[in-house]
């Protein structure tokens, strides 16, 4: 292996996953299991993804874990991984994906000397996961204000409180889970504040902290946030038809903290940076790369999986990775595309199961055209 | 104050671990070894890890991910440390980030 400049190359791998949360793992193991030689690279000390904050039940049918929390799912894929022998990279950031498959990964901690690899993958899959939205305010940059995400790593990962007074603003699933594991952890969520008329997320999620004794404010927005050094009052105001503040109704409340579900982006960045055909579609939480059934990107050997290919939930994210393995593995002759075919008919019916329901309807229809969208442009190149 | 989640209804009281000293901006304080720094200050009530360059406003805690830098700060006298994602170790010195952090530079 050479050095150049504290940069090393050339390491190749059969499968190269990045980011190592329900998708990559489940990619990852899938390929794995089928006798491919699999490398994960993961920005965190730890892999699992969102699903080591994730300390609640989780919805779904039996045979997707319902009532069974996200840090177990999280500790049994790591586990299966181990065992199947998935290689995995930690403290490694994915900073860039080449032509020719390469990936430039840089492993440390900020506190030492980090080291740049280039790694090549015959194929490789972006499961990057997405990252929060923000809404800005004035004031907004205070100390004390933060992402529902961030508050929900510090309870839950980091077992500190980010503040004991807590605005919440949004009332998306995030928005609601993350109030009530606020309180869990000891904090007070003083009101949530919502601009659409109705909650956003599960009424299962919004009726536990409301009967905890959390005001919920539909039609209102946060205004300002005011304080010195930290944030100590959120001025929220009511919202008319056009989402515009209704002046009179600005109310002040003593805070220490603000967290903001305002929904999630997917982290497309790598694929965008390769060249892969993206769309925007709201309900899927903004650009999202498109692929076809095998969970394949406009560039060949490229595989998109979980929340970067549109928001959903970690059941789907799951899903979705297990397609890319069995793909993987197919594509790279471990198996026939038979037997692909048939393990690939079963995770679809599941997938089909999880996109029903009130709340997933919309998320079938938006995948749906996302597959669409694909089959137009590779027939558009033929 | 106490900010620390020392017992959880569903995690279960916090392990032990080891209690290290570290130094911020000139004082001591006991941190948990291998806890983020950002949250052995936020349990000893430090918010504020970062003033920007040219506004001179603080910043603390936004993403808690490494995604976001609001949580810089220089460690060892290395500056533009992610506090929220580096572990803390035996005897780290802290110190509140100014601008880019190079000393001398920016500061005034
Ligand atoms: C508050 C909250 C509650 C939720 N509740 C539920 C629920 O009840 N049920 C449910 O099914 N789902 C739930 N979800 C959603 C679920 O957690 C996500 O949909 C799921 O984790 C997505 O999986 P993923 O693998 O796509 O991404 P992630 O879990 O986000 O994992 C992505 C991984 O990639 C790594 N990464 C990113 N970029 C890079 C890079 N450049 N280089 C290296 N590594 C990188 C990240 O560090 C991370 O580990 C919830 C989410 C939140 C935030
Ligand atoms: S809080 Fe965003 S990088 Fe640390």
């Amino acid at each position: 292996m050479a050095w150049e400049s504290g940069v090393q190359f050339m390491i190749k791998k059969e499968v190269v996953v990045i980011g190592g949360g329900p998708s990559g793992m489940a990619a990852a193991i899938e390929a794995a299991k089928r006798g491919a030689e699999v490398l994960v690279i993961d920005a965190n000390e730890k892999a699992g993804g969102q699903l080591f904050k994730q300390i609640h039940k989780f919805f779904g049918s039996s045979e997707h874990g319902a009532g069974v929390r996200g840090i177990d799912i999280g500790r049994d894929l790591l586990k299966e991984a181990e065992e199947l022998g998935v290689e995995v990279w930690l403290n490694s950031v994915a900073i860039g994906l080449f032509a020719e498959k390469q990936i430039a990964v840089e492993t440390g901690t900020d506190d030492a000397e980090k080291i740049v690899r280039v790694v090549e993958g015959e194929k490789i899959v972006i499961a990057c996961g997405a990252s929060e939205n923000v809404v800005r305010f004035q004031g907004w940059t205070l100390p004390g204000i933060m992402g529902a995400g961030a508050a929900q790593t510090m309870i839950n990962a980091n077992r500190v409180l980010p503040g004991k007074k807590i605005l919440m603003v949004g009332s998306g699933n995030v928005g609601l889970i993350v109030s009530y594991q606020l309180m869990q952890a000891g904090a007070d969520v003083v009101a949530l504040v919502e601009a659409a008329p109705n909650i956003g997320g599960y009424v299962v999620h919004a009726s536990k902290i409301a009967r905890a004794g959390v005001p919920i404010y539909t039609r209102h927005t946060v205004l300002e946030a005011r304080g010195e050094g930290r944030v100590k009052e959120a001025v929220i105001c009511e919202v008319d038809g056009k989402w515009q503040p209704v002046p009179g109704t600005e109310k002040v409340i003593e805070v220490d903290a603000i967290a903001i579900a305002a929904g999630l982006k997917p982290l497309a960045e790598l694929a965008i940076m390769n060249g892969c055909k993206t769309k925007f579609d709201p309900i899927l939480g903004g650009w999202a790369p498109l692929h076809d059934e095998n969970m394949e990107s406009s560039c060949s050997g490229i595989y998109v999986v979980g929340d970067v290919t549109g928001v959903e939930e970690a059941n789907t994210a799951l899903e979705e990775g297990r397609l890319a393995g069995v793909a993987i593995a197919a594509a790279l002759g471990k198996i026939t595309a038979e037997e692909a075919e048939t393990e690939k008919k079963k995770i679809w019916d599941r997938l089909d199961g999880l996109r029903s329901g009130p709340h997933g309807e919309a998320r079938m229809k938006a995948k749906d055209r996302q597959l669409a969208d694909f089959r137009q442009l590779s027939a558009a190149e033929i | 104050m106490c900010l620390r989640v020392e017992d959880h209804v569903v995690l279960g009281k916090d392990e032990p671990g080891k209690t290290v000293e570290i130094t911020v901006d000139g004082r001591k304080l006991a941190a948990k070894e291998g806890e983020k720094i950002l949250a052995a200050l936020l349990a000893n009530g430090i918010i504020v890890n970062r003033y920007t360059v040219k506004r001179k406003e603080p910043r603390g805690l936004f993403c808690g991910i490494g995604q976001c830098t609001d949580c810089a700060m220089i460690v060892n006298g290395k500056p533009n440390v992610r506090t929220c994602i580096t572990p803390v170790k035996e005897g780290m010195v802290i110190e509140t980030q100014h601008g880019l952090g190079k000393r001398g530079a920016i500061h005034d």
